[in-house]
């Protein structure tokens, strides 16, 4: 099997190990420069996952948690495509995402905002993305909350992310945001991303088009993990 | 037919958080959603190989041990091949204990890996570490302490790890198993990779 080689990380894009504003980094960011290595094939290659192991149930987060009912909240579908850095759709990889409720609650030994849990939402989903790259979540929409930064810190309203990729060096954890949320601009591990484009990119906007009426509202968000750039001078296997 | 690129951005890595459980790892965050729950067992009762077991720390730049953080292995089987045969995925996932902070997980030493140019990877485990407060996943590795001929040739510890830091990238022996703490800023401060 031919692995592809990976192009440097463009570090412009992804918040530093060190942002003071958010105060538990700064005794978990490395004071060391990361080493740079080409990546070998224990970099180039990662774990598959297969619908043996992910059923379409579980990226339905209305459904998957139920005990008296339905979740209370506004219902959302999440949808979006992973891709490459060179557009190219990833197929059949395993997207992952966990959020609070609707009143910015999360199911979660360790929280304990005082906001009350919803009995029929648990807040975790996970799907396998199709030929094109394509994944699709209904959930309902997460609440801001309260968490102990600064004095009357917020974070705004968002749904972690995680995917895989084909390499294990393509492994990516980020979160989505929702398009307008006031909140964004007040918050340090948002603001921590340096590229204005990048930051832009992890707000989804409002999706009408996928839009069910009289059911759920959808909000687009596409994840573009690292990928080989082609080069003028390179010879372009299949699928290149 | 070659089409024009139209490259796009990388998305930009944020912190997993202090409730990644949720969504990694729902049954230590309280929930039972799913039938079967990813990356608890890296080998099976029928994976080929020598059995070991792992377990450490990882410590902050104050010297406390975190608690809410994740670690992701991924591993050859013990032939030295990447990638799932017999009930053997080579990739795991643990979580540092809410109330100690120690992580642990069984699995089979890996096999020697081909590196480029003809060479010879040691024995490794490749890992990615995330949690509350890393902006971004850190990646390192943990190589076995009696491979010591092997490190010296390996393109990776011998190749970009200065000299004074590669023992932090080596498990230490403890009785039957090996010890390997992650330290993520400070004196003793673990090689993470820009791979």
């Amino acid at each position: 099997m031919s692995k592809r080689a990976l192009p440097p990380r463009n570090w412009q894009v992804h918040p530093p190990a060190l942002a003071p504003a958010y105060k538990t980094s700064r005794l978990r960011a490395p004071a060391q420069p990361l080493i740079a290595m080409d990546p070998t094939i224990s970099e180039l290659s990662g774990p598959t996952f297969g619908p043996a192991q992910i059923t379409v149930s579980d990226s339905d987060l209305l459904q998957n948690h139920k005990t008296t009912g339905l979740p209370i909240g506004e219902r959302i579908i999440v949808h979006g495509r992973v891709l490459d850095e060179q557009a190219r759709p990833v197929p059949h990889t395993l997207v992952e995402i966990w959020q609070a409720n609707a009143s910015g609650r999360y199911r979660h030994a360790n929280d304990s905002y005082f906001a009350p849990l919803d009995p029929n939402f648990g807040g975790c989903g996970r799907a396998l993305t199709d030929q094109d790259g394509a994944f699709r979540f209904h959930t309902i929409k997460p609440g801001a909350y309260p968490w102990p930064n600064g004095p009357n810190s917020w974070r705004p309203a968002h749904i972690h992310f995680s995917v895989f990729g084909t390499a294990f060096a393509q492994r990516l954890i980020t979160q989505m945001y929702f398009e307008g949320d006031p909140l964004l601009k007040l918050c340090p591990i948002y603001q921590a991303v340096p590229d204005q484009r990048a930051k832009e990119l992890l707000v989804a906007p409002l999706d009408m088009e996928r839009s069910e009426p009289f059911d759920s509202i959808a909000y687009r968000f596409d994840i573009v993990l690292r990928g080989a750039r082609s080069t003028p001078f390179e010879n372009r296997p299949e699928g290149n | 037919m070659i089409l024009p690129d139209t490259p796009k951005q990388e998305t930009a890595s944020q912190t997993a958080g202090p409730y990644v459980h949720i969504g990694l790892m729902p049954v230590m965050a309280g929930l039972s959603i799913y039938p079967q729950e990813l990356g608890r067992a890296l080998a099976g009762p029928d994976t080929q190989g020598e059995r070991v077991e792992v377990q450490g720390f990882i410590f902050d730049g104050a010297g406390e041990a975190i608690k809410d953080a994740i670690i992701e292995v991924w591993q050859a089987d013990a032939e030295g091949g990447l990638a799932g045969t017999d009930g053997f995925t080579g990739w795991g996932r643990v979580a540092t204990d809410f109330d100690t902070g120690v992580f642990s997980f069984e699995t089979i030493k890996p096999g020697c890996v081909p590196a480029q140019g003809g060479k010879v990877m040691a024995p490794h485990l490749t890992l990615w570490i995330f949690a509350r407060g890393i902006n971004i996943g850190l990646n390192t590795r943990m190589y076995f302490p009696q491979d010591s001929q092997a490190h010296d040739i390996d393109p990776v510890l011998s190749g970009y790890v200065p000299q004074d830091r590669r023992d932090t990238l080596i498990a230490r022996r403890e009785g039957d198993s090996y010890h390997f703490d992650i330290h993520l800023q400070g004196a003793r401060e673990t090689v993470f990779f820009d791979v």
